[in-house]
């Protein structure tokens, strides 16, 4: 369960979420600061510590569109935000599982902001309305990654693998 | 049943002898870029390693390249010590493709690749940069991953879990108009199909006006292809790409392409005939917000850049410096170019364009990707207006929140600066 802190519309770009004059900025321990840093106002919440861990964000379509910057994800995981999408831009996904950001993937959610939202299954239920909407899985060899921990554990599994010959088929 | 290119690549490259759209496989990788964002690449390599017991041991050397393009020279104490460990590192691990802060082989890397013989046809490119498509203009599959992504690549050489993506065809028939070209097509394309209409695709490119399209032009639709979605854009290779790669890239040797089978199944089939087409402008704040020049026209321009990956080649150069020659840029205007990379910038210097935009009055920077993504050099004020040949206009991207990208060609981009305001290139010159 947790609360919709955030209500955004579709195409939200990674400019918007960790604009690139903080690119030089790259570990996850310093990239937080700058989430959303081009909105004062919820930037300034976050820093602030008042967004508590397992809040979400409600976003549209293409979530996460343009740069590959990996800054955007290890940004919003380090509030440990959850982000609920109509859908999601290739990289942006793909980063977010390899890094372990909490995303799902809901075609016709609606929310708003104050809403609370509950994870049941392959649904979506926004406790306040009372509507429920359908969750797509991610497919399974995204999931692997998941299960794994991350693209990191799961790497260094392989690596391990190959190491003592051990054949991973 | 048949195959398209990147089906055939990826067949290739992860030793099946086919693959179909929404297969996973895991393929090797030919060509592993990455620029400053390196620096995160070296953090998270090492960390895949930590815990291991083993040395950290890059799979190839020869087949990753680093290029130092967004913020060169170095803006600030963190930026040069954030290249300065990717060089320590670069030494220590004796990675051949890079290429420091040079005017001989500098430039942006999404130029220096293919400029440098680096991208072959069939090959599998990957990059942390999200303009990696850029290089399906030469007929490979070239897409942009994390960096996290990219040190799992370092260190084993294959990309995990790919899965094959569908493809949608695109055939271009036509010949441009005058002052119409590549940018205005993949912009016009973008349009139509929005934003996020080839997310998760391929989108691969054939027609009468491709093949005889030089791989400049093909470059810029293949870079554009991500901003409508797409995980790459393709150009199946040809005559063209020998060409480009034995004049151009000093490639010697018969190249092997990949083409498409004729019975390859597609996701979906557009038909683009360009002999109608007009100049297209991407208004604020999106890339698929495009309408004609003549909607937005007469709009005032505070900045006019000419440059990037998308549109800072030879050819872009040349048409801009030939609106532009014996001009002036208008006052209350400023003119930034930047040549995509130190050869460009070379040979504009040789053909005197160098000298067309400064007597006009525009100020010519150094090969990168300068005011692209806004952290550098040529950032706008609060609420200014720029027109610009790169590829994004998102709020923020020119390092101003409040401030205003319009996307064009080179072509509209320096007539816009003789005018001061966004202006038709073909007016009073066809
Ligand atoms: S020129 Fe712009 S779009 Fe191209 S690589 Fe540089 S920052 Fe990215």
């Amino acid at each position: 369960m947790g609360r919709v802190v955030l209500k955004l519309a579709d195409d939200i770009s990674t400019d918007v979420i960790y604009p690139g004059r903080y690119m030089a900025t790259v570990l996850p321990s310093e990239t937080p600061q700058f989430a959303f840093a081009d909105m004062t106002d919820f930037n300034g919440a976050l820093k602030a510590g008042r967004v508590p861990a397992g809040s979400v964000i409600v976003a549209g379509k293409n979530f996460g569109c343009g740069s590959s910057r990996e800054q955007a994800v290890s940004a919003l995981k380090g509030h440990e935000l959850t982000i609920v999408a109509h859908s999601f831009a290739r990289i942006f996904l793909q980063n977010a599982i390899n890094l372990g950001l909490d995303l799902v993937t809901a075609p016709g959610v609606e929310a708003a902001a104050g809403d609370e939202i509950l994870f049941r299954g392959d649904t979506v239920v926004n406790e306040t309305s009372g509507n429920s909407f359908p969750l797509v899985k991610l497919p399974q060899a995204r999931q692997a990654i998941i299960d794994a921990g991350g693209l990191i554990p799961y790497t260094r599994e392989r690596l391990l693998h190959a190491k003592s010959g051990d054949s991973h088929n | 049943m048949g195959m398209t290119v990147v089906e055939k690549i990826l067949a290739r490259a992860s030793g099946r002898p086919g693959v179909r759209a929404g297969d996973v496989v895991e393929p090797a990788v030919d060509l592993a870029m990455s620029h400053e964002n390196g620096a995160l690449v070296i953090n998270q390599f090492f960390e895949i390693y930590g815990g291991t017991g083993l040395d950290p041991m890059v799979w190839d050397p020869s087949r990753v390249a680093i290029i130092f393009d967004h913020r060169v020279p170095a803006e600030s104490a963190k930026t040069a010590s954030n290249q300065k460990k990717v060089r320590e590192f670069v030494a220590k691990y004796a990675i051949s493709k890079f290429h420091d802060i040079r005017g001989d082989t500098g430039g942006i890397c999404h130029q220096v690749l293919p400029e440098s013989g680096y991208v072959r046809p069939g090959a599998v490119v990957v990059g942390t940069d999200s303009h990696t498509t850029s290089h399906g203009a030469l007929g490979a599959f070239a897409f942009g991953i994390g960096a996290t992504e990219m040190a799992s690549v370092w260190a084993l050489g294959t990309v995990l879990n790919v899965e094959v993506p569908g493809t949608i065809r695109v055939d271009v028939t036509g010949e441009f108009p005058p002052f119409v070209g590549p940018k205005d097509l993949i912009l016009h394309l973008i349009g139509r199909i929005s934003a996020q209409g080839a997310n998760f695709k391929v989108i691969e490119f054939h027609g009468k006006t491709i093949a005889s399209m030089s791989t400049s032009g093909r470059l810029v639709l293949c870079n554009m292809a991500v901003e409508a979605g797409a995980t790459s854009g393709i150009v199946p290779a040809d005559g063209e790409t020998a060409r480009y790669l034995r004049e151009e890239a000093g490639v010697e040797g018969p190249q092997q392409a990949t083409a498409a089978d004729p019975d390859a199944t597609y996701e979906q089939f557009i038909s683009i005939d360009v002999s109608s087409l007009v100049p297209q402008v991407a208004c604020p704040h999106t890339v698929d917000n495009v309408k004609p020049v003549s909607e937005v026209a007469g709009t005032k321009v505070d900045q006019v850049v000419i440059g990037s990956c998308t549109n800072g080649r030879l050819d872009d150069l040349e048409v801009a410096a030939g609106i532009l020659r014996g001009k002036k840029v208008a006052r209350g205007t400023r003119m930034l170019v930047f040549p995509a990379s130190g050869r460009i910038y070379a040979q504009a210097l040789r053909k005197g364009l160098i000298a067309d935009f400064m007597a006009a009055g525009a100020v010519v920077m150094n090969p990168g990707c300068g005011p692209c993504l806004g952290v550098h050099e040529g950032a706008l004020g609060d609420n200014e207006t720029a027109l610009s040949t790169t590829n994004r206009n998102f709020k923020g991207r020119m390092g101003n929140p409040s401030a205003a990208v319009y996307l064009c060609s080179p072509a509209v981009a320096a007539a816009s600066a003789l005018e001061g305001v966004i202006t038709d290139p073909r007016k009073g010159r066809n």
